[in-house]
């Protein structure tokens, strides 16, 4: 005789408000296998779940229905309840009240109630036919790949490693770094950003547990949690890194010069490159887009100087496929294309720069070696204007967000500016001065009591060019009038927007991503580095707007959750798989294209009909590779596929609870 | 290539030399306007400051003829053509209010008769060489600051043009041997009725334009709204009253200027009816060197 236990959760107010909790649990008593049913305030605290296990022993339960909130979040905590009290975890089922009831109708209390009755009824019918299942135990592969070697990435390879784990770092650019060596000096600090970032960097390359796998990509990823195997190509460098010693003879000698990418063309680099001085590795790679070599068949100047003979033009990119346990994605994030602003001169205009223009212009290491000189002439100006909120808040042009980093570093910018040009004026466009953070409002007040920036509140509406000068017009909402400064220079606080190719990356790895292609983390508030695909992390600005320090301590959170993976050998995998019933399976295939984790494939065996032995295709379920979405369940012509824990007699059994 | 035409009020009375200019240049280029028959005032601002639906129907009665005769319609002033594209998208955005409309006008208008910007049908729907190859009077060293108005070329989803930075008068007179100059002030607000109720804000808002356009280099002004020329015109000399200057900026519509290089008789193009003396501009143009001998 089969008991089954109802336990109506009240979620504070959450449900009770706008479902009579007592009543729903009066009403299941009447459910056919219920032996017991309850109400109480909070299911998923401690005297809730004593309470359950109570029930369990003292009326005999061998499966619970939970009615409270959807099974993302406490799924997980009444198994472990209720295996405490010895029933098998999944003779246990939810009924979604809350997202699926309280909160979506919430003013109708009697027909809310009777929806709650209905959705606890399927739940028992469905528990009914509820089976226990087994863990099985995988072996975990104890080695992490951090994918992009930012400032995000380099801090989560760090903790891994520093934890005594083996991290590789995949990074597309010759060198790792990021966005974060562009930049010059960091709020609300103003220490140097090279000086706190470059150590990091020498630290990871040397550290015995980390590789670094510079210039190169993420192909293709397959797996699963504890066992990913990850193609990752290795773009030909043409130079052979065990030769070279990093003289940096070529670069010198090589007579051909390209815009330089991170100092965002205001100067050149060589066709055979390092990115900065400070790359790690400091070993130059060959564009090959550029390289007169490759472009027309001559020149080879650089394999004549080098002195170590590492130069080699026949190298062809190489792909390798590894195995880890754990994925953290550190991908970083890019900045909004300002162009689309006509009224800012559809970035025609030289003199009008982005900040991360301006970062170079500002740093010591930079084309101008630190002086402020405008891209035009190259003359340092005297009146600048800075604009925020250029393509962020803005759901016309740009992006509906905040990016949350400009306030603070046009606040810095306006400092330094004042710093470095004694006469100059500085005059900052804002819509709002947003600086929640340690230290950032008393940064903001000084740049404008100490340093005398001038803010003004209200959008610029126009920039032209008039002679030399750009004219900048604008309104001071807080003056109610229209204002016009004659800018020498004008630095718009672009938004940070997800890297081009975020979503396709996501795609490969199989996490998910928003509106704006920044990917999405299993929970914002609880699961803040967690993605939906277990084994998956985030760090960094992938995941949406985020500073410096946010970005080490969510590297550092996603360290913690990767070395908690690695630190046991064998991880228990999900019972909830597809299975086949070999009898009934006509071996057509059509499930096999259907799956998107290659799980499913034909194998042949052997059975005896009418006393011969005959061979037939049929299909088989990798438990390991298995996610047990049920796509494969839908598209059997035979219904020889089921999916565990949700199979077709289940499933039915709820929809008949409920309509018949 | 035929089209329904509207000309408006304004093109019967302050913007006449623009109805002139436009009829003589479209039978130049062969294109065949049908003046829509009975046609009404499209309700300008008066009737889109009043009621909603009033404003929707005037305009839609005439796009509503022009349906019934398979055409879309070309339109020369930006007020009458913005208000005729409302009712388009209107109709074609809500079925409700294409039947109130219908009924309201006592004919059917669905928005299959699409209201064209005379400035896009004639930069956009003839090939430009082929203009070019029509010229016989280039508008050889003639600067011209191509002004598009406020209106003609928003709200940006509905344009034909680039709100901040349009080019279509810009290549139009490229096509025509002219100079368009580079000038950030193709979009900037005349100040409309602002010269009539608000002088003095209306003026401030002309003399920009008109300095603008003097500082860029321009000979003359390029406009294709009746009521920015009355403003840039009519109003110059007081504008420039104020800061002592004189501008002496000939403003012309785009179509007066394709009407001159077009070779057509001055004096049917209307460039005589303006405030602003025009002659020597036209004189540049109408005794220049002619056609140059293409290789």
């Amino acid at each position: 005789m089969k008991r089954v236990g109802v336990f109506v959760c009240h979620c504070g107010t959450n449900i009770a408000a706008s479902v009579d909790c007592a009543q729903v649990a009066q009403n299941a008593q009447n459910f056919p296998g219920v032996a017991y049913a309850t109400d109480y305030k909070y299911m998923c605290s401690e005297p809730g779940q004593e309470l359950i296990k109570k029930a369990i022993k003292e009326h005999k339960l061998d499966r619970i229905v939970v009615a409270s909130c959807s099974p993302r979040m406490h799924e997980p905590t009444f198994r472990r309840c209720i295996e405490g009290a010895g029933l098998n975890g999944y003779m246990l089922e939810m009924a979604n009240i809350r997202e699926h009831c309280s909160w979506v109708h919430p003013d109708d209390k009697e027909r809310a109630t009777q929806k709650s009755t209905e959705l606890a009824r399927m739940a028992v019918a469905k528990v009914l036919n509820n089976t226990p299942l087994e863990k099985s135990q995988i072996p975990v592969t104890k080695r992490a790949l951090v994918i992009g070697g930012g400032i995000a990435g380099i801090q989560a390879a760090i903790d891994i490693a520093n934890a005594g784990h083996k991290v590789d770092i995949v990074e597309k650019e010759p060198s790792i770094g990021g966005k974060m060596a562009q930049i010059d000096k960091t709020f609300p600090t103003l220490d140097c950003s090279a000086c706190i970032l470059t150590p990091k960097m020498v630290e990871a390359a040397n550290h015995p547990n980390i590789t670094l796998i510079t210039y190169s990509e993420v192909e293709k990823v397959e797996g699963y949690v504890g066992n990913f195997d990850v193609t990752i190509r290795k773009k030909a460098r043409s130079v052979d890194m065990n030769k070279c010693t990093g003289c940096g003879l070529c670069s010198e000698k090589c007579p051909s010069r390209v815009p330089s990418e991170f100092e965002m063309g205001m100067t050149t680099r060589k066709s055979i490159y390092t990115p900065f001085p400070q790359a790690i590795p400091n070993k130059p790679v060959i564009d090959r887009e550029n390289c007169r070599y490759f472009k027309l068949g001559k020149c080879k100047v650089c394999e004549r100087v080098c002195p170590a003979g590492a130069i080699d033009y026949t190298q062809e990119d190489e792909l390798v496929t590894e195995r880890y346990g754990a994925i953290v994605v550190a991908t970083g994030f890019d900045l909004f294309d300002y162009s689309v602003y006509g009224e800012y001169g559809y970035g025609k205009y030289p003199d009008v720069i982005t900040g991360l223009h301006f970062e170079r212009l500002i740093n010591a290491s930079g084309p101008t070696m630190g002086k402020i000189k405008r891209p035009s002439d190259g003359k340092e100006p005297k009146n600048v204007v800075f604009i925020k909120c250029v393509g962020s808040r803005d759901e016309a042009k740009g992006k509906a967000y905040c990016s949350k980093t400009c306030c603070m570093y046009t606040a810095k910018h306006a400092t330094l500016v004042r710093e470095k040009i004694k006469d100059s004026n500085v005059y900052v466009f804002y819509m709002d001065v947003r600086t929640p953070g340690k230290g950032y409002e008393e940064f903001y007040t000084r740049t404008t009591d100490q340093y005398g920036a001038i803010y003004i509140r209200g959008r610029v509406s126009k920039i032209y060019q008039k002679g030399e000068k750009l004219i900048v017009k604008g309104a001071d909402t807080l003056l109610g009038k229209q204002v016009e400064v004659e800018a020498d220079m004008v630095v718009l606080a672009t938004a940070m927007v997800a890297q081009p190719d975020a979503a396709k990356l996501a795609q490969m790895i199989g996490i998910s991503y928003d509106q704006d292609n920044f990917y999405t983390e299993a929970h914002p508030k609880l699961a803040p580095v967690e993605t939906h695909t277990a084994g998956v992390y985030l760090a960094g600005a992938c995941q949406g707007p985020k500073d410096i320090p946010e970005s080490v301590a969510q590297a550092s959170g996603a360290a913690a959750k990767v070395c908690a993976l690695l630190s046991k050998d064998e991880m228990a995998t999900e019972p909830i798989i597809s299975q086949v019933n070999e009898a009934i399976c006509a071996g057509c295939g059509m499930c096999i294209p259907i799956c998107p984790y290659k799980a499913l494939e034909l194998k042949t065996i052997q059975e005896r009909v009418q006393g011969k032995t005959i061979e037939r295709k049929v299909a088989s379920v990798n438990s390991g590779l298995c996610q047990g979405c049920g796509a494969c369940t839908v598209a059997c012509r035979s219904s020889a596929l089921n999916l565990k824990h949700f199979t077709n007699e289940q499933i039915l059994a709820e929809v008949d609870a409920l309509c018949l | 290539m035929k089209y329904a035409y509207y000309p408006g009020c304004s093109l019967s009375s302050t913007g006449i030399e623009y109805d002139l200019s436009t009829r003589a240049v479209a039978k130049a280029l062969g294109i065949d306007l049908w003046e829509i028959p009975e046609w009404n005032c499209c309700g300008s601002s008066s009737a889109h400051l009043t009621d909603h639906l009033l404003a929707l129907a005037l305009p839609a009665r005439n796009m509503a003829i022009a349906e019934a005769e398979g055409l879309d319609v070309v339109i020369p002033c930006a007020a009458c053509y913005v208000r005729s594209k409302a009712v388009e998208v209107e109709v074609k955005e809500s079925p409700e209010m294409q039947k109130t409309i219908s009924e309201v006008i006592e004919r059917e208008y669905t928005g299959k008769a699409k209201a064209r910007a005379l400035l896009d049908v004639f930069a956009n729907d003839l090939d430009l060489n082929n203009v070019s190859a029509l010229v016989n009077k280039p508008l050889q060293d003639l600067k011209v600051a191509c002004y598009y108005g406020c209106l003609l070329v928003r709200p940006t989803k509905l344009g034909f043009d680039d709100a901040e930075d349009p080019q279509s008068m810009d290549k139009l007179m490229q096509a025509l041997g002219g100079t368009p100059v580079q000038w950030s002030f193709k979009t900037e607000c005349c100040g409309a009725s602002r010269s009539l109720d608000k002088t003095q804000v209306g003026l401030t808002m002309i003399e920009r334009i008109l300095s603008a356009a003097k500082e860029a280099g321009a000979d003359c002004i390029a406009t294709a709204c009746p009521l920015c020329m009355s403003n840039l015109d009519m109003r110059q000399g007081q504008a420039g009253a104020k800061s002592g200057q004189t501008y002496n900026l000939p403003v012309f519509y785009f179509t007066e200027l394709m009407g001159l290089a077009l070779g057509l008789n001055p004096q049917e193009l209307g460039v005589n009816k303006h405030f602003v003396d025009t002659s020597a501009v036209v004189k540049k143009v109408v005794e220049g060197k002619g056609r140059r001998e293409t290789a």
